[in-house]
């Protein structure tokens, strides 16, 4: 009975969510008595469901794009030929992690323009950097021992890579790109003042006209995904932690 | 002779090759909003400063190619930083027609590229070097004191980003000021309800589980959103809770954005008490019990001493998250240095957004570097204290 909760709990969220941006007119009653003077309920400048869409488009391109030069990263330092770069590509983590997102959406501006481009770059360099920091943990603290017999095996560099090294620290690389989607689902609203079409948008909206059923709505949709999301990647996770017989960070 | 070459120094030789003779050095505008004409290092400076300039900028770049002893590296990157740093302010000077105050100069892409390539060599030195925590403070102070001098010396003052702060110096300094107390006032609060509240979440099991997801789900909403929805609750306490208003607790503004920047910062602070209190190994415990120490003093004595630096490494993420976040507050009329941002981004004037980013990033730079050298002080001492 128990262990049935947490996954009826879920799919509820996922039917509400569902419901809710496809159909919102259904909840104006519920998010009637936030407004006042007679202010529309629902965001009317746009479909709720095309924006949520379009946060989820920002979200995994940025995602996609940055899982795939974290890990080439990491593969390349973690290799004798990159190890050099090991210790400087650790310090520069550490140093782009203390960039206030605003500023680098702001600066990206003159550079790209205004609109998703700006976004998508802030989100970028956000997402890189759990995911390298994760890669990097999954490939430096491989078993020794799996290590060497896959050298023994006579297997190649490559062949360890992609058969041994990358499959084992598989579920710790997710780890850090569940992390990476979650900050980014919630980064990607403040693109919206950088006018890129996101959920941030309905709630950039509520403030200026000061609607509290404008920012309820967008972000507890945007929150819902979050936690959708991090559920779904952490399953994932516990799957892959299990065939590779390896505790997930 | 063997000459070899170095690997991060081929990529440094290569993009500060790139900046200093193809990329513009400076950008000139007839006034703040205009776009800007290009001005390389030799027509952005007079004929032998510009010469000079890139004399250092190869000669540097030279080092970095080739395996050189870490000291010249040091020294390399230190001279051309300095070199760039000075010389932009002449650039300034140079390019802006005398008696004319609506020409804008700024630093353009070379500029930036150039002390990227170098930033880099210097940080590569750094790590190399190992210094101890001591040694990197030491390191922020005088580069901190190098870059004041510069500012009170007044050879940036041509610069754009000064002239936009020369138009704003009172509310820069009065932001600044908001920021910082912001930022500060809602990391000890959360210190303040969050250490206790992951002690009690240590202690007793059933309360773990719900509170660090309680937290959780604070993490995910949007914080553009959460500063919105306090609007609304801390505008009836105003008005409704007698006293409130006069402390200073309004819908809009300041109370709103610490309120959000508290609940944010719980999360770190509370699961990293708790990891730290997890962490703190069953022979220490038992031996304190063994000793006949009461809950209390084991509390004081043997897990908070050795849970500290996990403690502390959670601070430091609410920190440094926090300077940053309080940049969105100036959208709820919180004040802090996102005013200048979010002005900058309407004005489409990019020198007022960098007047209200640089500090931004400088604040929580300087917060990481500081807090990571004392994590390192307290987890060291600890290690000798415990071997």
């Amino acid at each position: 009975m128990k262990a049935w909760l947490p996954l009826l709990l879920r799919l509820a969220l996922v039917v509400l969510l569902v419901a809710f941006v496809t159909n919102p007119g259904w909840f104006e009653p519920l998010l009637k008595p936030l407004t006042e003077n007679n202010a529309p309920v629902i965001y009317n400048q746009g479909s709720l469901l095309t924006l949520t869409l379009l946060h989820l488009r920002t979200v995994l391109i940025a995602t996609v794009a940055a899982t795939i030069v974290a890990v080439a990263l990491a593969i390349l330092v973690t290799r004798p030929a990159g190890a050099e770069f090991l210790p400087l590509s650790r310090s520069l983590v550490n140093i782009g992690q203390t960039f206030p997102p605003v500023a680098v959406l702001a600066l990206a501006v003159p550079a790209v323009g205004f609109g998703e481009k700006p976004t998508l770059i802030a989100l970028f360099l956000y997402g890189l950097l759990p995911i390298f920091e994760n890669a990097l943990t999954g490939l430096t603290t491989l078993p020794a021992n799996v290590v060497e017999a896959a050298r023994g095996a006579g297997m190649t560099g490559w062949q360890r890579l992609t058969k041994v090294e990358l499959p084992l620290s598989a579920p710790i690389i997710l780890g850090g790109i569940r992390l990476s989607v979650v900050i980014s689902l919630a980064t990607a609203t403040i693109g919206s003042t950088v006018a890129a079409k996101t959920l941030g948008e309905v709630i950039i909206a509520g403030l200026l006209s000061n609607n509290l059923a404008f920012i309820l709505q967008g972000g507890l949709i945007v929150a819902a995904l979050a936690v959708l999301i991090y559920d779904g990647l952490s399953a994932i996770e516990r799957y892959t932690a299990r065939r590779m017989g390896r505790e997930a960070a | 002779m063997n000459i070899r070459f170095d690997k991060l120094g081929v990529v440094i030789a290569a993009i500060s090759a790139y900046a200093a003779f193809a990329a513009p050095f400076a950008t000139f505008r007839a006034n703040r909003i205009v776009p800007g004409q290009a001005r390389s290092i030799l027509e952005a400076l007079p004929a032998t400063i510009g010469a000079l300039l890139l004399a250092i900028i190869v000669v540097a770049a030279l080092i970095a190619l080739f395996r050189t002893p870490l000291v010249l590296r040091l020294a390399a990157s230190v001279v051309a930083l300095a070199a760039l740093a000075l010389l932009v302010g002449v650039a300034g000077t140079f390019l802006t027609p005398a008696g004319n105050t609506f020409a804008r100069v700024s630093p353009a892409s070379g500029f930036w590229i150039l002390i990227f390539a170098f930033t880099l060599l210097l940080a590569d030195v750094l790590t190399r070097l190992n210094l101890s925590p001591w040694g990197r403070v030491g390191v922020l102070v005088a580069a901190s004191a190098a870059i004041g001098l510069l500012l009170i010396s007044g050879s940036w003052n041509d610069l754009s980003i000064l002239k936009e702060y020369a138009n704003r110096a009172d509310s820069f300094w009065a932001e600044g000021s908001k920021h910082v107390t912001l930022a500060l006032g809602s990391l000890a609060a959360a210190v303040i309800v969050g250490l206790p509240l992951g002690i009690l979440c240590h202690r007793v099991e059933r309360l773990r589980a719900g509170v660090l997801n309680v937290l959780n789900i604070i993490q995910t909403i949007p914080s553009i959103a959460l500063f919105g929805l306090l609007i609304a609750p801390l505008g009836w306490v105003a008005t409704h809770v007698p006293g409130a208003a006069a402390l200073g607790i309004r819908g809009v503004g300041t109370a709103p954005a610490f309120v959000a920047l508290f609940l944010y910062s719980l999360l770190p602070v509370v699961a990293n008490t708790v990891v730290g209190l997890a962490g703190v190994p069953r022979a220490a415990n038992d031996a304190a019990r063994g000793m006949g120490m009461t809950d209390r003093q084991r509390l004081f004595g043997v897990e908070f001493p050795l849970a500290f630096p996990v403690i502390l490494t959670g601070i430091r993420i609410v920190l440094v998250q926090n300077i940053g976040l309080a940049t969105i507050a100036a959208l709820i009329g919180g004040g802090g240095f996102g005013v200048f941002v979010f002005q900058g981004v309407g004005q489409t004037a990019m020198d007022l957004v960098l007047l209200g980013a640089v500090p931004t990033v400088a604040l929580a730079f300087a917060a990481a570097i500081i807090l990571d050298a004392v994590i390192e002080m307290t987890a060291t001492k600890r290690r000798v204290e415990t071997a």
